[in-house]
């Protein structure tokens, strides 16, 4: 990829930061996160939340419903493709989605390989639960990285340790000598010139966003505090008790993350958040984070 | 130098200013403005941010400060200093004469870059980043255009008033804030 396009990539990233970016399923769905102020909006046929409860193969979702969505809205709109399926990206770039999601929550079309993203004028998004899956996909060419989360359960433990790990992982990297470097790469399975790159930086190379079981203002205070740059919000402002106001609170919070004077008076009188999902009541092999390589 | 902090590039935008020496303040409530000596209007979107500016009561005090201020508005910033545009969804300060266009060259497929030519700024080439790019139509005789993209003026200047319909917070060249600061804010003083 060349320095010009890399910009162009995480520039949009960088233009998202600070901001809520929500899941919908329909135009009406969609004019109601804008209007609570979503920087951007994901196109999806159904939320994770329903995506899980249905089951079956869940894949890119109709043009026809992206397209909708992007009329009704001015804000970007991203859409999800399963994890390998470039056939479904180049579908995705052809209708101009702004962001393409590679991700987990749909059901995975390659078990080895991610999609080569350099290929790509459009700018992906992708998962990661450490550094090192982090880097990978920076290295196939991802614009910007979310912490997975465990996505449609409401449940903010996962997302956390996927911050935390990453994090710790980054200050790890900063401590070692240039000698230790490669074998630092070798053992993680991520790009040297990534790894080295971190290590110099103390930083990733692209923004880093929460995404996966964030329902309440407080779960995207919390995430921004462990350093997000921004959060992505799927089931739990669609499966709340009061949408609207559910997604204007959070998009408070992402901008008032640190002031937990202004967190109490967002955080009154929204309703029930998303019922959610305990970790244990989840089969390991219904456990979509662990999706991706 | 105080950088309108609800939403989008004010962390790079304050990275732009510490690179000149100059320290950056958040601006997130009315008690910010009275700490500051200019203003950066960041890019992000121009939605939320009218949102956030509306819900948190900022927007009039941002308005009133707007009278004295020097500011500097990149891309989502500009649209917002410009005349009011036909979208209910953008609530603009009306203080730089112009017309903004959203999303003008298209969705994020057609960003790019480009070198752009701003002798009135600097005697290299600028490395500009345009992302979900506006235009400016109807621009007022009285403001001074000081870089164009083909036929479009992306660098403008009325009074103490700068912007850009590109990014220059994403590049490592801090020529532009410099530019705002020596030329606009200083003199303005």
């Amino acid at each position: 990829m060349t320095k010009e396009l890399f910009e162009v990539k995480t520039g949009l990233a960088e233009m998202l930061k600070g901001g809520v970016i929500m899941d919908v399923t329909t135009p009406e769905e969609a004019v109601i996160a804008e209007k609570a102020g979503a920087v951007a909006v994901m196109a999806l046929e159904r939320i994770p939340a329903d995506i899980r409860r249905d089951g079956g193969i869940a894949r890119a979702s109709d043009p026809k419903m992206i397209k909708e969505i992007q009329e009704a809205v001015s804000i970007p709109v991203m859409a999800k493709c399963r994890i390998g399926h470039f056939a479904e990206a180049q579908i995705l770039e052809a209708l101009e989605v702004d962001y393409i999601d590679e991700s987990e929550v749909l059901t995975p079309a390659d078990e080895s390989n991610h999609i080569w993203k350099h290929d790509f004028k459009t700018p992906f998004v992708c998962g990661a639960t450490n550094l090192a899956e982090a880097l990978r996909r920076i290295g196939e060419g991802a614009g910007l990285i979310r912490t997975k989360g465990e996505p449609g359960t409401g449940n903010i433990v996962e997302a956390v340790r996927h911050m935390r790990t990453i994090n710790m992982e980054i200050a790890g990297l900063s401590t070692l000598r240039g000698d230790e470097l490669m074998a630092a790469a070798k053992n993680m399975g991520a790009p040297f010139q990534l790894v080295a790159q971190v290590a110099d930086t103390g930083k990733l190379p692209v923004p880093n966003f929460s995404a996966g079981g964030i329902a309440t203002p407080a779960d995207a205070s919390l995430m921004m505090q462990l350093g997000a740059e921004s959060i992505f919000v799927g089931s739990g402002i669609f499966k709340s008790e009061d949408p609207a106001a559910m997604a204007k609170a959070i998009v408070q919070a992402a901008t008032f993350f640190d002031k937990p004077e202004k967190l109490a008076e967002i955080s009154r009188g929204l309703g029930s958040a998303m019922k959610g999902l305990e970790m244990s009541e989840i089969a390991p092999e219904d456990r979509m984070q662990d999706r991706g390589w | 130098m105080g950088v309108v902090a609800m939403q989008g590039s004010f962390a790079k935008h304050a990275y732009s200013m510490g690179r000149l020496g100059i320290k950056s303040r958040a601006v997130r409530t009315p008690e910010d403005l009275k700490l500051v000596d200019a203003l950066i209007l960041p890019g992000g979107e121009s939605t939320t941010m009218t949102l956030l500016l509306e819900n948190e009561g900022l927007w009039e005090p941002l308005d009133a400060a707007l009278e004295t201020l020097p500011v500097f508005g990149t891309c989502a910033g500009a649209i917002l200093l410009g005349r009011q545009i036909d979208d209910e969804r953008v609530r603009c300060f009306n203080r730089i004469d112009y017309l903004a266009e959203r999303n003008a060259y298209g969705r994020q497929i057609d960003s790019f870059t480009t070198s752009l030519i701003i002798p009135s700024v600097m005697e290299n080439d600028f490395h500009a980043i345009f992302i979900r790019a506006p235009k400016f139509h109807e621009i007022n005789a009285d403001i001074e255009i000081l870089a164009a993209f083909g036929s479009d003026p992306v660098l403008l200047r009325k009074g103490k008033v700068l912007v850009a319909s590109f990014h220059p917070e994403l590049t490592e060249d801090s020529s532009i804030h410099k530019y705002f600061v020596d030329e606009i804010v200083l003199k303005s003083r």
